[in-house]
């Protein structure tokens, strides 16, 4: 699907960093949830050979994508559910249309599922009259506001619950106070009648398990249960990756998942969904359908650099980590994605490094998102892959291009870089100020809006070593005071 | 011992007393150091701006001109971080670079490295009365895994006391080219560096890259901070010859 954001990346940015209330809610959640990460991990014991399992797992799922898809859809099927494949992101919503249709559905109730936000199914079902309402608190929130998610965990991490309670009091009419509690009521108030009436349940897929053709979802809210069992069809959409061999692998990403994304040692609800209710069953839906959205996903198998990618178990700990996620939130990142995560994923799913190759700039490879991962994703490495990736397509800058053969022609050749570095430095009388350039050609890039930059040194390090290795070979030598 | 050091492009430039105190220090723990002249740069502005065969070009220059050093010694965990990291994936597959990249890769240190894990040296024997705060540079950290050595060193200066410093693992918002061409993100991040750093109200702000110095320095001195900024190596030999 050829998305376009808006405006290009460093507008997006300019605007997110001027929002004062969207960067402090930005900041105080994420810091809370790093904190908890911290800790829960800690208490777990080590975490790092917990990681180093959940990477093990991840990548032997990912390599060998088709056996376990085709044993996951062949035990779906046999529990009595469909499963159906989505090759792009029109093509899942076409799938859901269709069974929309053919149940003659007039209301969709959702729980969170990332994979439904990339392929844009609200929009879908709002243009064809269907009434869509999100159960997760922070989904329903947003969808009030008429916004995408801006984190993959905590969807409303831009808000704070002044603007939620305005929110709340102007669609009920009545004063709606900004506590917890009270807001928390109302939704779930809102949501209760809904749930009853909605003719198709639609949540995601955390994992699904080849070997039984189970679906599991983790949940804090008891909504995804709602979802899934009290309308008459139930509808999970999945990625393509998000597979796992067996319950007993289930076990590594129970102890990963919920401490690397909310810090919690388990999450309230671990729902784990085997087709469609059975005679025996006391509760759940009649019908049960598995869309699995590959929508890029297969570019990235069999792509050295980037195969690790299809890792991810979308946690969301590289966001949490991550200055440059902390203080432009996610809406800058343009697409569903945001964060470190988002920079390396989206220009691969979407596959246009015209459109979305300026994403992986936007970090400063700290690497704070690669220690991060539970399962070990090399983030960092990654956005710099990507890097070379727009360079090789010859879709940087002309003006770039030349600094760095410019660059290559000095700094590859001892002479010219001592040339080139006295030339500069004779620049710098009519820019420096007491050893610093306070403004002038840095304003224009970028560098003097924030700081000063130092002027070069008189003497280089280079022009002071033959007098610095005279004296320390002299005979005061080694010993000098 | 047959020492080399690899002053980066930015101390040689710009902090030519980085490189001087690192070469003192060395002497003083009786390693006498030479410097070949044929360096430059490690190669990663370009490297981390997706230009390969550019790094590729400065990197062999960098590679040759150690080729008979026995340890390459530098003052930053970034450049050396960036040898370690990325010079053998820039070589794979190159039959006459890849074993000579790699020959580098393993005798390559940083500083605070070298004295704590191959001299076995922590106690310099320096003294400052100061109250000082630590950066641990990102590509130090992350990137070379250094963490106790700079602080180990400072811990044994005399008369310092050393402050923590408040998220102190948070990326400074330098990154290279990153300061300039994402400045509006990279200038908050260095804004909230330097408000943490006053908090601590340390005299000192100590760290191991000359990268972020100048970035967090910078920042401190446009916002007139009387934070004075300065290199592990310089603290120490500060500390050593006084
Ligand atoms: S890349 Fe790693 S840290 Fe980020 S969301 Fe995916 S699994 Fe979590």
């Amino acid at each position: 699907m050829s998305v376009k954001p808006a405006m290009p990346l460093k507008e997006r940015m300019k605007h997110a960093i001027a929002d004062e209330t969207l960067i402090e809610a930005v900041k105080k959640t994420t810091d809370r949830l790093e904190g908890g990460k911290l800790a829960s991990s800690e208490a777990l014991g080590n975490w790092q050979e917990w990681r180093e399992q959940g990477s093990r797992i991840r990548s032997h799922v990912v390599q060998h994508l088709d056996y376990y898809l085709g044993q996951l859809i062949q035990n779906v099927k046999k529990r009595g559910g469909h499963v159906h494949i989505a090759d792009t992101a029109e093509h899942a919503v076409q799938i859901f249309l269709d069974i929309t249709k053919q149940k003659n559905a007039k209301s969709v109730l959702k729980s969170k599922s990332m994979v439904s936000e990339e392929v844009h199914l609200n929009k879908a079902l709002e243009e064809i009259g269907v009434k869509v309402l999100e159960s997760d608190l922070g989904e329903y929130i947003i969808q009030l506001f008429g916004e995408a998610p801006s984190h993959i965990i905590i969807p409303a991490i831009h808000k704070n619950r002044y603007q939620i309670a305005d929110k709340f009091s102007a669609i009920s009419g009545e004063q709606i106070s900004e506590d917890t509690p009270t807001l928390t009521a109302f939704a779930r108030r809102k949501l209760r009648q809904e749930f009853l009436e909605a003719d198709i349940g639609v949540s995601g897929c955390n994992f699904a398990i080849a070997e039984s053709g189970s679906i599991v979802m983790f949940t804090n809210e008891g909504n995804g249960r709602m979802v899934t069992t009290l309308p008459p069809v139930h509808v999970a959409f999945m990625g393509m990756e998000r597979l796992l061999p067996s319950f007993e692998d289930l076990e590594t990403f129970v102890n990963l998942l919920p401490r690397s994304a909310t810090g919690q040692k388990i999450t309230s609800y671990v729902s784990v969904i085997n087709g469609p209710r059975k005679e025996e069953d006391l509760d759940g839906a009649q019908e049960f359908h598995l869309i699995i959205v590959d929508n890029g996903r297969s570019n990235i198998l069999g792509d050295d650099e980037f195969q690790e990618v299809l890792n991810c178990i979308r946690c969301g700990a590289c966001l949490n980590v991550c200055p440059v996620y902390r203080h432009i939130g996610g809406h800058a990142y343009g697409d569903v994605y945001p964060g470190p995560i988002g920079a390396v994923i989206t220009p691969l799913l979407r596959d246009d490094m015209k459109v979305w190759g300026d994403l992986p700039y936007a970090s400063s490879l700290c690497g704070a998102c690669t220690d991060a991962c539970p399962v070990k994703i090399p983030l960092h490495d990654m956005l710099v892959h990507l890097r070379a990736r727009k360079v090789k397509l010859g879709l940087t800058p002309g003006w770039e291009r030349m600094a760095f053969r410019m660059y290559r022609g000095s700094f590859a050749n001892p002479g010219r870089y001592r040339l080139s570095m006295r030339a500069a430095k004779l620049m710098v009388p009519f820019m420096a100020k007491d050893g610093y350039i306070e403004k002038g050609p840095l304003h224009m890039l970028g560098w003097t809006n924030a700081r000063h930059f130092p002027s070069p040194a008189p003497q280089s390090f280079r022009e002071k070593w033959a007098q610095l290795s005279a004296e320390l070979e002299g005979p005061k030598g080694g010993d000098s005071k | 011992m047959n020492v080399s050091l690899f002053i980066t492009c930015l101390a040689d430039t710009f902090y030519p007393n980085v490189g001087e105190s690192t070469v003192r220090l060395l002497d003083r723990l009786g390693v006498r150091a030479d410097f070949p002249e044929g360096q430059t740069c490690c190669g990663q502005p370009a490297f981390n701006s997706g230009y390969r065969d550019e790094a590729r070009d400065v990197a062999k220059t960098l590679i040759e001109s150690f080729e008979k050093s026995e340890y390459v010694v530098g003052p930053s965990g970034s450049c050396i971080g960036m040898i370690h990291h990325y010079y053998p994936l820039l070589f794979e597959g190159d039959s006459r670079w890849e074993e000579r990249a790699k020959k580098f890769v393993s005798k390559s240190f940083e500083l605070s490295q070298f004295i704590v894990n191959v001299l076995g040296k922590q106690d310099l024997g320096a003294r400052m009365n100061a109250k000082v705060t630590y950066h641990p540079s990102c590509h130090a950290m992350r990137l070379m895994g250094i963490k106790h050595e700079p602080l180990a060193l400072l811990q044994n200066v005399q008369g310092l006391e050393l402050v923590d410093l408040p998220f102190a693992e948070d990326c400074c918002g330098f990154g290279g080219t990153f300061a300039v061409k994402m400045h509006e993100v990279s200038g908050a991040m260095v804004a909230e560096k330097a408000e943490h750093v006053k908090e601590t109200n340390a005299e000192i702000l100590v760290g191991t890259d000359m990268g972020c110095l100048m970035n967090i320095g910078g920042r401190l001195r446009y916002e007139g901070a009387p934070v004075r900024v300065m290199h592990v190596a310089e603290l120490l030999w500060e500390g050593v010859k006084s």
